[in-house]
């Protein structure tokens, strides 16, 4: 990924000198190698920070929300999953597509540096990436850790190489490699529970919330102007710091809000700081909408209405209506 | 701060028996803004619409809250009451502490805790209510009725005798529905087609009604005065303008391997088809299914020997978009599958025939032109067995639970036609009970035993076997406790009615409720019978429930004085409990737009202001005119942007924070 990198940065200084965007959207070195975070670049000096490896998950669409309502061109870099993401943006109506230039460029999947220190690693000073294998340079010297085993959960759902939308491309496709996942297995086991045992489950998970609003911030399908739950006028206001179970109606309402436009990007269980698994949420969601309504992949379009947004005379009717019918 | 007044209803013993109405009026005493609670023994009465009033005018009352039955009984009358004493009419809520509480409870303490918290929550939804002031549609005079059975027709003639516009939507090539295919009538045994002929001829000719056969509803939107529905005419492949109806096509059409729905598959009927001889209109359709020169290429027969050339092989379908002020359903029913049933032997046993069958083949026009004979071998039997009751008050899966209404009396009708032609044959009617509740029925089936000596017995079919060239019949005997098992040449099932296959669809399409069993729902059991609860709609016929014709008739003109009571009017005042559309926080997703059932919802850019900043942004915005108040938009919305006046996500919210 470090010849991308080098394509990224070229792309870049070429659209900002020959003003064709006024700015650029991609990932900028952090204060450790291993967390690097969005950046704005609008001029070339500030290019050197640009980056591009292991450590670039974060979801960069929901950051052109902002940037499209200035009366300028944006160019913003996306993974395959990331353009599923603007592509349900476009199509809520949230970026406005002829004010972004799309560029695609490949994964092999991003790592995450927690499973890299469970492998019993310590005192990493960095890591380079060689073909399947990262080598771990370390205060104790150089080991090689298998890609596959410490790529970021979110990564081990992914939804291949292909791009949901983009004006352009960089280099070749890449494939991410990992074991067989399936992402619904959990939200599987949770349904065959009993509804005391689930909502102990949900209470427990949930009870580690601190309200830190990462999940929310980072998601782009949370894209509202202003969120119900920061709207002073909105009978919701304060009530989910009231107590912890109507904190809990926090993720709840939250996932039925982004229901049918969740994109499964994974990005609200990665910067969750408690390491809730607010992915459940939004696949339990997912496996239902799929299951009633035929397989769905919200932001595999910018066109369709949503399975939940339409309505159709020979829709399921979930539950006791259908119960003992011919 | 408001001044509530809460008043508290016995109903007489209604809630009173079970709340103790003293006490839920002391308690919300307390409560901050209840200026004056009391209990009344009707509060719907006249004294207690003066209760209200005098309170109101005493107390300076700016809000009230009546505790009693369900808002559909009387919230109509306590808001007339507020409004002569000067209250907007929608400062009025309605805590429904009879059918919510008194009625399902036995506890008076649990009933008059829940009644009180009723109260508590529409006290705290009260203080958040706003005056609204109705606006005014225009009603289009024009009706739709879906189905040209006997109820649709019955409708729309007495619809367009009052002088309206009616169109008639008939899926089937012909109006005239299940009644066409019955030989006689009960109980005085006149001929069915008799009497429907006339008022098909009547309906098929009247300057008001215009029929639309072989055609289905594809969409509806709209609402009560304003509806708009599309009508697929599917493609006859035949001019109904040109065609003279000779009925030389069907005549040489070379496919004639289908089976005639008309004559419940008993024969066989030709690609091309009129489906019965008094037919209207009597224009054949082509079932391009079965048809040669569309499944081939080669034929074209119909086309030749037509003498009008009225054959259109490129004929498609036709969309036709109509507004109605009212739409009535009347899809009427069908025999249900018998597959569920193996024990009656019906799938490998030719002489075992449903009642529907039976009818064709006892009518002079069916296919045996009359002559009662076996499907087997075309001999007349000599043994008719009848059972009743099969797969109708039936609590198993695979039945249905209801009285299906008209078989006790079908079967007295089919053993008395038969007994009257061939008085040599024996008739045995095996039954639960016999059902007889109408005018002169019981009188008829007393004749069917003591004047033609139709043997009944008490006692469920339980297997049907063949033994050799006959059938037999097991059956217990109820009177006796004997097991029979009596041969007979024939069997005659009883089978029960369902509402027609596109029931459900329309229900769905018309936001009208249906039932378990897919019968459309009234809009009240014994008060509403013939109105749907979604206004505008109205039900005629076996699609409400099981009836037999009279009752269809009368239940037919009943729709028809609803339906011409809404077309009287010029306009009808709308309601004001609208979605309206908070601009500062409407992100522009438009989920409202697509959900809203009723196209009230466009969006515009504007120029928002956001933090002393002009934003321009994609904003939401209802058409009031259109908007129907269903509150789709409200929950489909994820910024709560969208709120519905009258019940605002704010009046919701406190209502259950005062109930928890």
């Amino acid at each position: 990924m470090q010849k991308i990198e080098q394509l990224i940065k070229e792309k870049a200084r070429d659209l900002l000198a020959a003003g064709q965007v006024t700015s650029v959207i991609a990932w900028q070195k952090g204060e450790m190698f291993y967390d690097n975070a969005p950046g704005y670049f609008d001029n070339t000096e500030e290019l050197d920070a640009l980056v591009y490896n292991a450590f670039c998950a974060a979801n960069l669409s929901k950051y052109l929300i902002a940037n499209t309502k200035k009366d300028e061109k944006t160019a913003v870099f996306l993974k395959p999953c990331d353009t599923y993401s603007l592509n349900q943006l476009i199509k809520d109506r949230r970026v406005q597509r002829e004010q972004v230039l799309v560029i695609g460029i490949p994964c092999a999947g991003m790592v995450d540096i927690n499973k890299v220190k469970a492998q019993g690693l310590k005192g990493i000073i960095g890591i380079t990436e060689d073909g399947d294998n990262l080598t771990v340079e370390t205060a104790y010297g150089t080991k090689q850790v298998a890609r596959a085993e410490v790529l970021l959960n979110k990564c081990l759902a992914c939804k291949g190489s292909a791009y949901a939308v983009s004006d352009e491309t960089i280099g070749e496709p890449m494939a991410v490699k990992h074991a067989p996942y399936d992402r619904f297995a959990v939200v599987k086991e949770l349904e065959s529970l009993s509804p005391q045992e689930r909502f102990a489950f949900w209470q427990e998970e949930l009870s580690k919330c601190i309200r830190c609003n990462a999940c929310r911030d980072i998601c782009p399908a949370c894209s509202c102007e202003q969120c119900l739950f920061d709207n002073p006028e909105s009978p919701l206001a304060g009530k989910a710091n009231n107590n912890s179970a109507e904190e809990q109606l926090f993720h709840i309402i939250r996932a039925y809000h982004v229901a049918g436009r969740c994109t499964d990007c994974g990005e609200c269980s990665r910067v969750c700081p408690q390491g809730i698994r607010l992915d459940l949420l939004n696949r339990k969601f997912i496996k239902d909408i799929n299951e009633f309504y035929g397989d769905y992949q919200a932001g595999a379009d910018a066109d369709t209405n949503a399975p939940l947004l339409s309505f159709d005379v020979d829709d399921v009717e979930p539950g006791a209506a259908t119960k003992g019918r011919e | 701060m408001q001044k509530i007044g809460v008043f508290v209803c016995w109903c007489g013993s209604n809630i009173a028996a079970t709340v103790d109405v003293a006490r839920v009026a002391e308690s919300v005493k307390s409560i901050p803004g209840v200026a004056f609670a009391a209990d009344y023994r009707y509060m719907c009465s006249e004294g207690g619409q003066e209760l209200m009033q005098k309170a109101i005018k005493d107390y300076g009352l700016s809000r009230v809250v009546v505790c009693s039955c369900s808002p559909r009984m009387h919230e109509a009358t306590f808001r007339k009451a507020a409004q002569a004493a000067g209250l907007n009419p929608y400062l009025v809520e309605i805590a429904n502490i009879r059918e919510h509480c008194s009625w399902v409870h036995k506890d008076k303490e649990v009933a008059t805790a829940k009644a009180i918290a009723l109260a508590k929550a529409a006290i705290a939804k009260v203080k958040l209510n706003t005056p609204l002031v109705s606006g005014e549609s225009a009603v289009v005079k024009r009706a739709l009725v879906i189905g040209g059975g006997i109820a649709g027709l019955q409708t729309a003639l007495d619809i367009a005798e009052a002088g309206y516009k009616v169109d008639i939507v008939e899926k089937t090539p012909s109006i005239g529905g299940k009644m066409s295919q019955l030989d006689k009538t009960f109980p005085t045994l006149d001929c069915s087609a008799c009497i429907l002929t006339p008022k098909m001829v009547e309906a098929a000719t009247h300057e008001n009604i215009t029929i639309y056969t072989y055609s289905e509803i594809e969409k509806v939107s709209g609402y009560v005065g304003q509806f708009e529905a599309v009508i697929r005419k599917k493609a006859r492949s035949v001019s109904v303008d040109r065609c003279s109806g000779c009925g030389i096509c069907s005549e040489k059409c070379p496919s004639k391997k289908a089976k005639s729905e008309f004559d419940q598959g008993l024969r066989n009927r030709s690609a091309i088809y009129i489906p019965f001889a008094q037919a209207i209109p009597n224009v054949p359709v082509i079932d391009r299914e079965n048809c040669l020169k569309f499944q081939t290429g080669k034929c074209g027969i119909c086309a030749k020997v037509c003498p009008a050339g009225a054959i259109e092989y490129e004929q498609e379908d036709e969309l036709v978009t109509q507004k109605y002020g009212a739409i009535v359903l009347a899809t009427g029913f069908e025999p249900i599958d018998m597959a569920k049933f193996g024990e009656f032997n019906y799938e490998y046993c030719p002489d075992v025939i449903t009642s529907l069958e039976f009818e064709r083949l006892t009518n002079a026009a069916g296919p045996t032109q009359g002559h009662l004979v076996r499907l087997s071998d075309g001999k007349k039997p000599k043994s008719i067995v009848f059972v009743s009751c099969v797969g109708s008050r039936d609590t198993t899966e695979r039945g249905k639970t209801y009285c299906s209404k008209i078989c006790c009396m079908y079967n007295a009708k089919h053993a008395m036609l038969v007994k009257e032609k061939y008085p040599d044959i024996d008739v045995q009617v095996f039954y639960i009970d016999v059902r007889t509740p109408g005018k002169s029925f019981d009188e008829f089936y007393r004749r069917a035993v003591e004047e033609y000596g139709v043997q009944y017995t008490k006692g469920m079919v339980g297997k049907i076997t063949e033994e050799g060239d006959h059938l037999l019949v097991h059956a217990s005997d109820v009177a006796s406790g004997a097991q029979l098992s009596v041969p007979a040449d024939m069997v005659v099932l009883a089978t029960a009615i369902k509402p027609a296959a596109d029931a459900r669809k329309l229900a769905t399409m018309l936001t009208a409720s249906i039932d378990t069993n897919d019968f459309f729902t009234e809009a009240h059991p014994k008060l509403r019978p013939v109105e749907s609860p979604t206004a505008g709609i109205f039900l005629s016929g076996v699609c409400q429930g099981p009836k037999d014709i009279p009752e269809t008739v009368a239940q037919a003109g009943a729709a028809a004085v609803k339906v011409l009571g809404l077309l009287s009017k010029d306009k009808l005042l709308t309601n004001p409990c609208v979605a309206t559309c908070n601009e500062q926080t409407c992100s522009g997703c438009l989920a409202c737009e697509k959900v809203c059932p009723y196209g009230a919802i466009s969006a515009e850019y504007k120029l928002v202001n956001v933090k002393g900043l002009k934003e321009r942004r994609l904003i939401a915005q209802v058409n009031e005119a259109l908007c129907q108040g269903c509150g789709a938009c409200t929950v489909a919305c994820p910024s709560g942007a969208m709120d519905l006046k009258g019940f605002s996500n704010k009046q919701i919210m406190a209502e259950v924070d005062a109930i928890c």
